[in-house]
């Protein structure tokens, strides 16, 4: 095996019963003991290796360690050795005697983690890289959309989803939790539509399970999700984006949020730009999951640390 | 030098069949049918008894590292690795540290001191410092033994400086070697453009950065036939698109002196071979679509493409292991060249061994203008190749000659194996 067990560095690929495992992990975390889940991970060292600033991400990393005894160390591009230019490859095997026992890693260029992994052989947990995955807040954001949904999770997970229909919506080209709620919702059997300006959602997109459509209304026909994308102006350079255009064209806001189906769900992964893909009354609305998400977010994380150091629980 | 008992396949004098092959003073003195020479005193015997003998491969387009870099490969290094792949000539390019790009580095390149394991040969920089603004002294870099001139690596992006570079280059019978990508289009893009590109989240270089560059060379090409009445050599390198391909197929069916190469990476991986960012599939032209690729090879096989170069860019194992979009473009090739070939084109496509040898032999020899060279006609320089070419074998890269292991072709099954290579007479290597 090339990559450690517990290893999650992509959702491409990984199985539907997987996906299930993680999140029947997730719900036993949830309805533990206190006391038994603070001392789960104790005496264990896990590094958050973050190249890329975030702050939602890698706080709910922490205290999800932090929250099963495990002990943690932040090693950022602003304060340590990673500024100045020693290598990937290098600070990994230095975290490695250093002790830690995993690795979650931030970064700025796709494919880092899978380098990470394979130079260290540690368990690493990808939690965000480049334009590629983020197979974390995929995975807590399909756990959002059951509780939201109120799907039932007996039956086999490629069926969990069947029915259901998510609209993705905004900067698909750049955006690392598109492709991997796009990759990720097909195989738990939902229909999954990619909208968006050419520009931001090239036709290469429709290799992936999914349907694409330009037209954000249309798409909203029937959804059962509406999942928003922040507009991400730095990588915008180089593409014809008006943004006053793109806000008539494809933010939700109140009067899209009528002509949806009742109970629509809205989600953003964040951070938001409260005016431009989301109004903030939508935001802060009841369709609004996106508090949810992030207390979902912790939960899921807390399972994906179990997991990677091979705790049962 | 009596090679005896192999079946010689030689395009260029069209000798196909048994044969032995008598070598004096660095020179084919002889090919005679079997027991003709036997009389003939010999000093040495090669024993070629159930193999193939070929003119010695010619590469036009390798990176040696030396001067600056020789910690990734020395010009003695780079030369061992082409012998061991059967080659006995290589050209080395400019964009070593500083730029090859005066007769004095192209002097001390090409000096015996380097310790060439086969004949050297160098494209100057068509430019100074490969900057892509003034061009290089053609004049003197061609009596110094400039074999061609190329930014490689680097396209000649500005039409002036181009069609200035193809007349002056023309005029003395010498090829512009042209790195044929758009860079105004390709920036931060590390890989081929499309889905898989989409998938990893890579930003992708497209067809057309290739096609417009050859498209543009063309037009100058011709145009400079039709104001200057110079026939200007264009040899586009490393050709990686069904687009450039047909303009280059265009260019020849009018005549024009347009010549191109295709590498074995291009012709047996696509974009797929990224796989998770595996830095050792990353490379420039980058591994295209399945459909590029069949492109390339029936442009080898109808003879759009005119030859067979590796691109040989070795790295050290640091710089490779290393964030994908960071990491060099290149893997090494010299020594899995003739394997892919027979593999892909011969045994998948069908390709008769006497293209695979046209291919990397004769028509590499006539692009660089090396008489006598790419033939075992008598008289023409004794370098030689004797390979199985029915041999399947699984390449190891860990004892491969050249100094750097950026190969994606590591314990990857091939076919024919090289097991002497005789350059100018003498054994340079034996497998
Ligand atoms: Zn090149």
């Amino acid at each position: 095996m090339r990559y450690a067990p517990g290893s999650l560095l992509t959702v491409d690929g990984l199985p539907a019963m997987e996906v299930a495992s993680i999140l029947a992990l997730t719900d036993r975390l949830e309805t533990m003991d206190p006391k038994a889940k603070s001392t789960l991970l104790s005496g264990r060292r896990v590094a958050l290796l973050f190249y890329e600033s975030s702050t939602r991400t890698r706080t709910s990393f922490e205290l999800a360690a932090k929250s099963l005894g495990a002990t943690t160390t932040l090693v950022s591009d602003k304060s340590s050795s990673i500024e100045k230019g020693e290598s990937l490859k290098d600070t990994g095997l230095t975290l490695r005697a250093l002790g830690a026992e995993c690795i979650i890693l931030r970064h700025n260029a796709g494919g880092a983690p899978m380098l990470l992994a394979r130079m260290t052989g540690l368990p690493v947990l990808n939690a965000g890289d480049g334009m590629h995955q983020h197979p974390s807040q995929a995975l807590l954001d399909l756990r959002t959309m059951i509780r939201r949904l109120g799907v039932a999770t007996r039956g086999g997970p490629g069926e969990w989803l069947r029915g259901r229909t998510v609209v993705i919506t905004g900067d698909i080209r750049h955006s690392r939790v598109a492709r991997s709620n796009a990759m990720l919702l097909p195989r738990l059997g939902a229909k999954v539509i990619l909208c968006g300006p050419e520009a931001l959602l090239p036709e290469e997109a429709r290799c992936l399970d999914v349907e694409i459509s330009r037209d954000f209304d249309q798409a909203l026909d029937g959804a059962d999700v509406a999942m928003m994308l922040r507009i991400q102006r730095e990588r915008l350079e180089g593409l014809e984006i008006d943004l006053n255009e793109y806000s008539a064209r494809y933010q939700m806001n109140a009067d899209r949020l009528a002509q949806g189906k009742p109970g629509l769900v809205v989600m953003h992964p964040g951070p938001m730009i409260r005016g431009l893909e989301i109004t903030g009354d939508v935001a802060d609305g009841p369709s609004s999951a996106i508090e949810e998400q992030v207390a979902h977010g912790l939960a899921v994380r807390a399972a994906l640390l179990v997991r990677a150091l091979g705790v049962s629980a | 030098m009596l090679i005896k008992g192999g079946t010689v396949v030689d395009p260029a004098s069209g000798v196909d069949g048994l044969f032995d092959v008598l070598v004096r003073d660095g020179r084919v003195a002889a090919v005679e049918g079997p027991g003709v020479l036997d009389r003939v005193e010999v000093s040495e015997t090669f024993d070629a008894t159930g193999m193939t003998v070929a003119p010695g491969f010619v590469d036009v387009h390798v990176h040696l590292r030396e001067p600056g870099q020789t910690y990734k490969e020395t010009i003695a290094t780079g030369t061992a690795a082409a012998a061991a792949g059967g080659f006995t000539t290589v050209v080395a390019m400019p964009n070593t540290v500083p730029v090859n790009d005066s007769t004095a580095s192209l002097a001390w390149m090409l000096d015996p001191e380097r310790g060439a394991k086969v004949h050297l040969y160098a494209m100057p920089a068509v430019t100074l410092g490969s900057m892509g603004e003034h061009l290089t002294d053609f004049e003197s870099l061609a009596r110094a033994g400039a074999v061609g001139f190329t930014d490689d690596g680097k396209p000649v992006l500005e039409d002036h400086v181009m069609q200035a570079a193809l007349l002056c280059a023309g005029r003395l019978g010498l090829p512009i070697s042209q790195h044929a990508e758009d860079t105004r289009l390709t920036g931060g893009c590390s890989m081929n453009a499309g889905t898989v590109a989409f998938k990893l989240g890579l930003r992708g270089m497209t067809v057309e950065a290739e096609s417009r560059i050859v498209e543009r060379d063309i037009r100058l090409v011709r145009e400079i036939a039709k104001v200057d009445g110079v026939r200007a050599h264009l040899h586009v390198q490393h050709v990686s698109t069904a687009k450039a391909l047909e303009a280059i197929r265009r260019a020849k069916e009018d005549g024009l002196h347009v010549t191109c190469e295709a590498a074995p990476h291009h012709f047996t991986l696509t974009d797929e071979a990224v796989g998770d960012f595996d830095t050792h599939a990353k490379m420039n032209p980058p591994l295209r679509a399945e459909n590029d690729r069949q492109a390339v090879i029936a442009g080898l096989l109808d003879g759009t493409v005119d030859c067979i170069a590796t691109d040989h860019a070795p790295h050290a194992a640091h710089e490779k292991e290393v964030e994908f979009e960071r990491a060099p473009n290149g893997i090494t090739g010299l020594e899995t060249a003739l394997g892919l070939a027979l593999k892909v084109l011969g045994r998948e496509h069908g390709m008769p061994v006497r293209r695979v040898l046209e291919l990397m032999s004769q028509n590499p020899a006539a692009i660089v203008n090396l008489a006598g060279r790419g033939t075992l006609g008598v008289g023409a320089v004794a370098d030689v190749v004797v390979f199985d070419a029915g041999r399947e074998w699984t390449f190891d890269g860990s004892k491969a000659l050249s100094k750097s292991r950026n190969t994606p072709f590591d314990e990857v099954a091939m076919i024919g194996r090289v097991v002497g290579t005789i350059c100018a007479g003498r054994v340079v290597y034996r497998g």
